[in-house]
């Protein structure tokens, strides 16, 4: 088992035609993911890669009965790309875009209220269930199946922690990244809920940084009683409060949003915090020891 | 992004905010022209992208135009410091010159993003003229927090109940509803992330007029308002940064003495906390991007070397869709071309790296190479000591 994503999941890439989506929807499908169309608007009736291109979302769920969509449309048409899709009735929908404005998600965010699509991102690496399917831009060699879940805001810091468990032999049921902006799809909070009844799952990495209170808001939940083990990270100890640290979400404000919160926060849950990002893989080790 | 006063005013001012008549500018004869249009007393306010002016002494009155010029001579050109600007200050290049404005009350007003919530949220207090974050730690049932339906923007409703929080009546209770809407509108039609006005000011003729504004963007929303790009004072924030954010990198000085260069913002987080974890202060933030491009590599490796406070640098490469055998040629052909003025520690993971520390062996280049990232920001504080007390 994995969670949101695995062997049956049928895919479209929107943006499929562009030079990122070619890139990563060629990667995809050498991983094994079933990749059955791509939409590009004005490029419907051609193909590429050898899979049918469609006009709209509709034509390729119609056509092909997809049922997740990868999205790699610039900035300014991503937040009409994620509508779309949820329109279409697209039930998983991964945005890779960096880069929306943020009053845009406050749209689609409430536009998929209504919808039953789950979204993950924007400005995420996407999402990965080793040896099953990747539906994202992370190299999928570092990764094996295995029983730890991840969770991230962060891209290249979660292959980090990835690398590290495989090296220890410890795969990965499902990794994900639900994005580096302030307004995302899938907080930390719904991924820890879909891991704790996935029966591969038998503990979860966490890695978290500066900027919101979506730490916050999972120490919660796993103060409440969550059944499975959890290792935490928070990346922005030594982060300047106000100064936006690369990702547009990770920012300390006034109102709070510091690592050092955090890490108090998630460790009164009892999350095991690892305050060295080259220990994450040990941790989870001797968790599962 | 942020904006000055002058600006936020002037742009908060189309939108039918009501603020006081004034004037922006550069030097004390125009300081002087300024009060004498405006009829003699004024405030002279110094234009720098931080808080705290007013204890600062960046604010001054003035009662005649002969005391104006004095006033803005005491501002222009110096360094002001204030609780938010750290110990050097910021020069005073542009003052705001306006008519004083009688106060009866101090109001607060904000409009901000609720990341949680995914909506635009309307901030109110009776008190204003205070530190509003906390204010609402402190005394939270003095701080009214609305988030608003995102379709429909500030309802009518909403505007009443905030005016009655803000505690007016008659005249100013009508102007509130008035203008509410219209900066909710404001943060809207600009992609804000944050309009503040603190205080909003209650006159003693019983008129509201915004005695301070100040105004964030969202960097994202920049792309579809030129309006907005034209307002930033290249004056605030470093010329490195804005010289970065040019090449597509994100860098941001810090005030120690490692430089970093990492691929991933995240990643960049962790490598700068690893330096401070083997007992070294990192000098900056510097995600190269998760694509890490040639040429990414050879600016990024500019900025570092030429910042004198750098004493050592420490590149930390995770190589996933990217090889680390380019990367490593980016890096070998970067230093070539710039020279290596200080100890370079590399530490690189992930696909091909095992020809990519060959390329960085092979290059003859006074590379540190380590597998390990705790490893390498150990050696890399440890050179940056060493070359510290070698100068």
């Amino acid at each position: 088992m994995s969670i949101l994503v695995g062997a049956a999941t049928r895919v479209v890439v929107q943006g499929l035609t562009g030079r990122e989506g070619t890139f990563h929807a060629q990667s995809m499908l050498e991983y094994g993911t079933a990749v059955l169309a791509g939409v590009t608007p004005g490029k419907g009736g051609t193909r590429h890669l050898g899979l049918p291109v469609f006009d709209t979302v509709a034509d390729a769920v119609r056509s092909e009965g997809v049922d997740a969509s990868i999205i790699f449309v610039p900035a300014a048409a991503a937040a009409d790309a994620i509508m779309e899709a949820a329109e279409a009735g697209i039930g998983l929908i991964v945005c890779i875009t960096e880069g929306i404005p943020a009053l845009d998600m406050v749209k689609v965010k409430a536009f998929l209220r209504e919808k039953t699509a789950r979204l993950i991102g924007p400005n995420t690496p996407g999402i990965i269930s080793p040896g099953l399917a990747k539906i994202g831009i992370m190299p999928g060699p570092i990764h094996k199946p295995g029983p730890v879940g991840i969770i991230s805001r962060s891209g290249t810091l979660t292959y980090e922690a990835v690398h590290q468990l495989t090296r220890l032999g410890l795969g990965q049921s499902t990794a994900l990244g639900i994005g580096g902006d302030p307004i995302v799809g899938l907080s930390f909070v719904d991924v820890l809920g879909l891991f704790a009844s996935d029966p591969q799952t038998r503990a979860v990495a966490l890695i978290g940084e500066i900027g919101g209170s979506a730490e916050e808001h999972a120490a919660a939940l796993i103060r409440a009683g969550y059944p499975k083990p959890v290792v935490g990270y928070i990346a922005g100890l030594t982060a300047p409060p106000g100064r936006r640290m690369g990702h547009a979400g990770a920012i300390i404000s006034a109102a709070g949003g510091t690592a050092s919160g955090k890490i108090a926060c998630l460790e009164e849950a009892g999350v095991h915090m690892v305050r060295n990002p080259a220990r994450i893989g040990e941790a989870v080790a001797l968790l599962l020891a | 992004m942020r904006i000055h006063e002058y600006q936020a005013k002037k742009l908060l001012a189309g939108f039918g905010l009501p603020v006081p008549r004034g004037e922006m500018v550069t030097t004390p004869a125009e300081a002087r022209a300024t009060a004498e249009s405006l009829g003699g007393a004024v405030v002279l306010k110094a234009q720098i992208h931080a808080g705290g002016r007013g204890r600062a002494g960046g604010i001054l009155k003035a009662e005649s135009p002969a005391e104006a010029i004095a006033a803005a001579s005491r501002l222009l050109g110096q360094p002001l410091v204030t609780a938010q600007t750290g110990p050097a200050g910021r020069i005073v290049r542009r003052l705001l010159v306006e008519e004083t404005v009688d106060v009866a009350r101090e109001l607060y007003v904000g409009v901000t993003l609720s990341r949680e919530e995914a909506r635009i949220a309307l901030l109110t207090s009776p008190r204003g003229g205070v530190d509003i974050e906390a204010l609402a730690f402190r005394q939270p049932d003095l701080v009214l927090r609305q988030p608003l339906p995102p379709a429909a923007g500030l309802l009518p409703f909403q505007a009443r109940q905030a005016a009655f929080a803000l505690g007016l009546s008659g005249r100013g209770f009508a102007q509130a509803i008035d203008l509410l809407p219209r900066l909710v509108r404001a943060f809207e039609a600009t992609d804000a992330s944050l309009i503040e006005i603190n205080p909003l000011v209650l006159t003693t003729a019983g008129s509201l007029v915004a005695a301070d504004a100040k105004m964030e963007f969202d960097d994202n929303g920049l792309r579809r308002h030129d309006e907005i790009r034209a307002l930033l004072d290249p004056n605030e924030g470093s010329a490195e940064e804005l010289e970065a954010s040019r090449a597509g990198l994100s860098f941001i000085r810090l005030d120690g003495d490692v430089g970093c260069m990492v691929n991933g913002a995240g990643l960049a987080m962790a490598t700068m906390d690893l330096v401070a974890l083997a007992g070294g202060r990192p000098a900056n933030f510097l995600d190269v991007g998760g694509g890490v491009s040639e040429d990414a590599v050879g600016r990024a490796f500019a900025i570092l070397s030429s910042d004198p406070g750098v004493r050592a640098a420490l590149v930390n490469i995770f190589g996933g869709i990217v090889r680390c055998d380019l990367v490593a040629q980016g890096i070998v052909r970067a230093a070539r071309e710039r020279g290596v003025r200080i100890p370079v520690v590399i530490r690189m993971e992930g696909t091909n790296v095992e020809q990519g520390r060959r390329i960085l062996a092979e290059s003859g280049l006074p590379f540190t190479s380590e597998s390990d990232m705790e490893a390498a920001a150990r050696t890399a504080v440890r050179l940056a000591r060493e070359e510290g007390g070698s100068r």
